[in-house]
């Protein structure tokens, strides 16, 4: 194990960089984006995806999947986030699909992630209610009816949860907003649920749910009733890495193309990068992403290591999410200022990654929550 | 188990039968024992530890043994550091000989330098200091102006040196002289090596913000040097000089490492701030604890990375432009937020009112100011981030 790709692991990164680059151009989401597209991804680009057998990556292979690792996942996702490139990656596979891994019985198993890696089936984690991330306080309630669940409650800001076919809902069976203990999954099919589309700055697609009486068979809980927040926490930290590697490459692309620009712009007969203060400028951000580039290394080999207990890649992944989401920030702010007037408009596609790298700072926990999560996962 | 782990083993064992438990403890400042002609032990087990870490060779550990090294690969040396690491162990001597001009020396020095110079090196006989700096030339290095005229078979040198670090206990400096006064400014330049008991060399002491008076003012009238001293081509020091500040920053960088440091933040905020259902008492204070932390961390991982990435040929190396930058400027933040955290307890000078604790503190916070200095300041670390990393215009 290492914080370097192996060969096979950059084979399969410059793979995906062409791809993406030729594929999924930060054009084609300008497109999306202006033919208000309702599923806020390209499905040929899915259906490649599918075939590439990126899906399958982190699942075992008597599932169906390639048990290749989240080195490998976080190569591909970083170079997802040089082209700004949507899909249910992430969201349906990655994390619903993780859900269903750690949480489900064998059968939930057998039935969901063969479906999710062969692109056959879309999986919206249903959490977030308020303006803020913060699984414990859930409050939707799920409240026992003879051998059934009746669902009471809102969610918000479900990303694909205006297209998935299912949902995993997660809901109160006992205890008070706030207290971890008493959270429990429900799959649901998300036919039965009223949905609203929530049109976000980054131009994927998200809803809000509300749940009105709904009633679920106690055979949809995934995992135990109450004892949910392990490792539902467990598999929203692997979100929140493999987030942090979007992220990252998102960052890193933005960092290029304005220090390419700083090269290339002429200001007083000379390129403004002849500018000390810029100069120095560029300099910190690329310290600050070399930085952060390692903390997403550690965590990502945390993920496939043997050894990490999950306290440790609970540690990493908040490290990662925190620190990747302060170099972001800083980024993306320079990156605009340096380019100037044209740096604000909306020809330029530097405003398109600001908008998703806002979006992603604050999925499954913004950087304050991680940065108290990191402090209470080291006693203080 | 591999042969690199069956090393870690006997490592371990040998340094648990070795390192006297005394010396796994932080060093004070006034603790640390620097290798030379003058060196005084302060305990037995000091010198016990320094004597069984030389006869090992384990001062300069990667070195060829027939220079007094260990003879250990990159990777026995890395885990040797990381064994001490582990058992915090106290360095057995501080030696700016064995991280700058020895390495220099393996590399530019001919075989009779090596020979006179390495082995003494590595036994912790000789103290080095550094004579680069002078009153006009510090960030603009390639300025100085110090000569070294030739006379048969001798250099007559004279000139200053400025901010030379410990050069009153040292017993020999290496110096950057001016060798042509009309070559171009980097082409007159050459790399001496001068005894320090040499008639008329005279270092004055300078005294610092922390109290300490560590770096010197040198004055050389008429002193003379053997040719045979110069090292490497006659002007071509600039080269050598600019290798030997690589291994100078990288040294620096790894004083800042995680490791070294004795203050755990959140224990102390808890301490002098006080606790809230285990949490320290103080959001803000706590916040930024966490930015240290984080910061530290991601430094440490990405030394980790840079290795790794070196070892494998992969990457292209410019993660370590970074190291001198990043860790010295977070060792600053992290010297104001010990600060913030003891509050009026950091701003003792000196008495029986404050613990030994927090005058250490308060020293430690001013004596971090050099850091960003010393070694090529933070604005000239980003110079060369910009212009050799980004490839940005002059
Ligand atoms: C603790 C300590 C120990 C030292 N030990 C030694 C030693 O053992 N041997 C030795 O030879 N030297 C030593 N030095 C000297 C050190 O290398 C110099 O202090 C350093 O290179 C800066 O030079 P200066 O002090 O002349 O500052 P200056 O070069 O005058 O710098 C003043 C300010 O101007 C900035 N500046 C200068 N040039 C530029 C530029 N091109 N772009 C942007 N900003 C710029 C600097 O960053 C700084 O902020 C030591 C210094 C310290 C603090």
């Amino acid at each position: 194990m290492a914080l370097v790709l192996s060969e096979e692991q950059r084979f399969l990164q410059d793979t995906a960089r062409e791809f993406f680059q030729q594929q999924s151009p930060v054009s084609a989401l300008r497109q999306l984006r202006d033919t208000r597209d309702a599923k806020g991804y390209d499905g040929d680009v899915w259906q490649q995806i599918v075939e590439l057998g990126w899906n399958g990556m982190i699942f075992p292979e008597e599932l169906g999947g390639l048990d290749f690792g989240f080195m490998g996942l976080g190569a591909v996702l970083e170079q997802a986030g040089h082209t700004l490139n949507s899909s249910p990656l992430l969201d349906s596979v990655v994390l619903a699909g993780s859900v269903v891994l750690l949480a489900g019985n064998d059968q939930q198993r057998r039935e969901l992630i063969p479906a999710l890696i062969e692109g056959r089936l879309r999986i919206a984690l249903a959490l977030d209610e308020d303006s803020h991330h913060n699984p414990a306080t859930t409050a939707l309630r799920a409240s026992p009816r003879d051998n059934n669940y009746e669902l009471n409650g809102q969610k918000r800001y479900v990303a694909n949860g205006g297209n998935a076919e299912h949902l995993i809902v997660v809901a109160r069976t006992s205890g008070e907003p706030g207290d971890q203990a008493g959270l429990s999954l429900f799959l649901v099919s998300a036919n039965d649920i009223q949905k609203q589309a929530s049109t976000r700055i980054d131009s994927r697609n998200c809803a809000n749910l509300t749940f009105d009486q709904v009633t679920v068979s106690e055979n949809a809980l995934l995992g135990s009733a109450g004892g949910a927040f392990p490792v539902l926490d467990q598999a929203l930290d692997r979100a929140r890495i493999c987030v942090s590697a979007e992220m990252l490459g998102s960052a890193q692309e933005l960092l290029d193309r304005t220090v390419a620009y700083l090269k290339e712009r002429n200001q007083f007969g000379v390129p403004i990068g002849s500018f000390q203060a810029l100069q120095h400028r560029a300099a910190i951000m690329f310290a600050e992403l070399e930085l952060a580039r390692s903390t997403v290394m550690a965590a990502l080999e945390a993920l496939d290591s043997k050894e990490a207990t999950t306290e440790e890649v609970a540690t990493l992944a908040s490290l990662a999410k925190a620190k990747v989401g302060e170099v972001c920030q800083l980024i993306s702010n320079e990156a605009i200022q340096l380019h100037g007037g044209i740096g604000v408009t909306d020809e330029l596609e530097i405003g398109f990654f600001l908008k998703r790298l806002r979006v992603a700072e604050q999925s499954f926990g913004n950087t304050g929550f991680h940065r108290s999560r990191f402090a209470t996962l080291n006693g203080y | 188990m591999d042969k690199h782990q069956e090393f870690r083993q006997q490592v371990r064992q040998w340094l648990r039968d070795n390192c006297p438990v005394s010396m796994r403890t932080p060093a004070a400042e006034d603790e640390q024992i620097w290798g030379g002609r003058h060196i005084e032990f302060q305990s037995r087990e000091q010198q016990q530890w320094f004597e069984r870490m030389r006869d090992k060779g384990w001062f300069a550990p990667d070195w060829p043994i027939e220079y007094g090294g260990g003879g250990l690969d990159r990777k026995q040396a890395a885990i040797l550091n990381q064994e001490m690491t582990r058992l915090q162990c106290r360095p057995p001597q501080l030696n700016l000989g064995i991280w700058m001009l020895g390495p220099v020396l393996l590399e530019f020095g001919s075989e009779a330098q090596k020979q006179e110079h390495l082995p003494r090196m590595a036994r912790g006989e000789i103290r080095w200091c550094q004579g680069f700096s002078e009153p006009n030339a510090g960030s603009d290095l390639a300025g100085l102006q110090m000569k070294a005229e030739s006379d048969g078979d001798d250099y007559i040198v004279n000139g200053a040196k400025i901010w030379t670090s410990y050069a009153n206990k040292s017993d020999w400096i290496y110096a950057l002289v001016r060798t042509d006064p009309k070559a171009a400014k980097h082409d007159g330049i050459s790399l001496l090596l001068i005894d320090m008991t040499s008639p008329g060399i005279e270092a004055k002491p300078i005294e610092l913000i922390s109290g300490e008076s560590h770096f010197c003012e040198v004055f050389f009238e008429n002193v003379r040097v053997p040719k045979a001293n110069l090292v490497g081509e006659v002007n071509g020091g600039w080269s050598v000089a600019k290798r030997l500040m690589q291994h100078e920053r990288a040294a620096i960088a790894n004083f800042g490492g995680e490791s070294e440091s004795p203050y755990v933040l959140h224990q102390l905020a808890k301490e002098y701030i006080g606790e809230h259902q285990g949490r320290i008492a103080d959001p803000v204070i706590r916040d930024q604890v966490v930015s240290i932390d984080i910061n530290e961390k991601a430094f440490a991982l990405t030394l980790r990375r840079t290795m790794e990435e070196a070892k494998q040929g992969a990457g292209n190396g410019a993660a370590t432009s970074i190291f001198k930058y990043c860790s010295t400027e977070q060792q600053k933040q992290k010297g104001e937020l010990l600060l913030k955290i003891l509050g009026n307890r950091a701003l003792g000078w000196e008495g029986d009112d404050y613990s030994d604790q927090e005058l250490a503190i308060t020293r430690d916070w001013l004596q971090s100011k050099t850091l960003s200095i010393g070694g090529g300041t933070s604005e000239i670390q980003l110079n060369i981030i910009a212009k050799r990393v980004l490839g940005l215009p002059a």
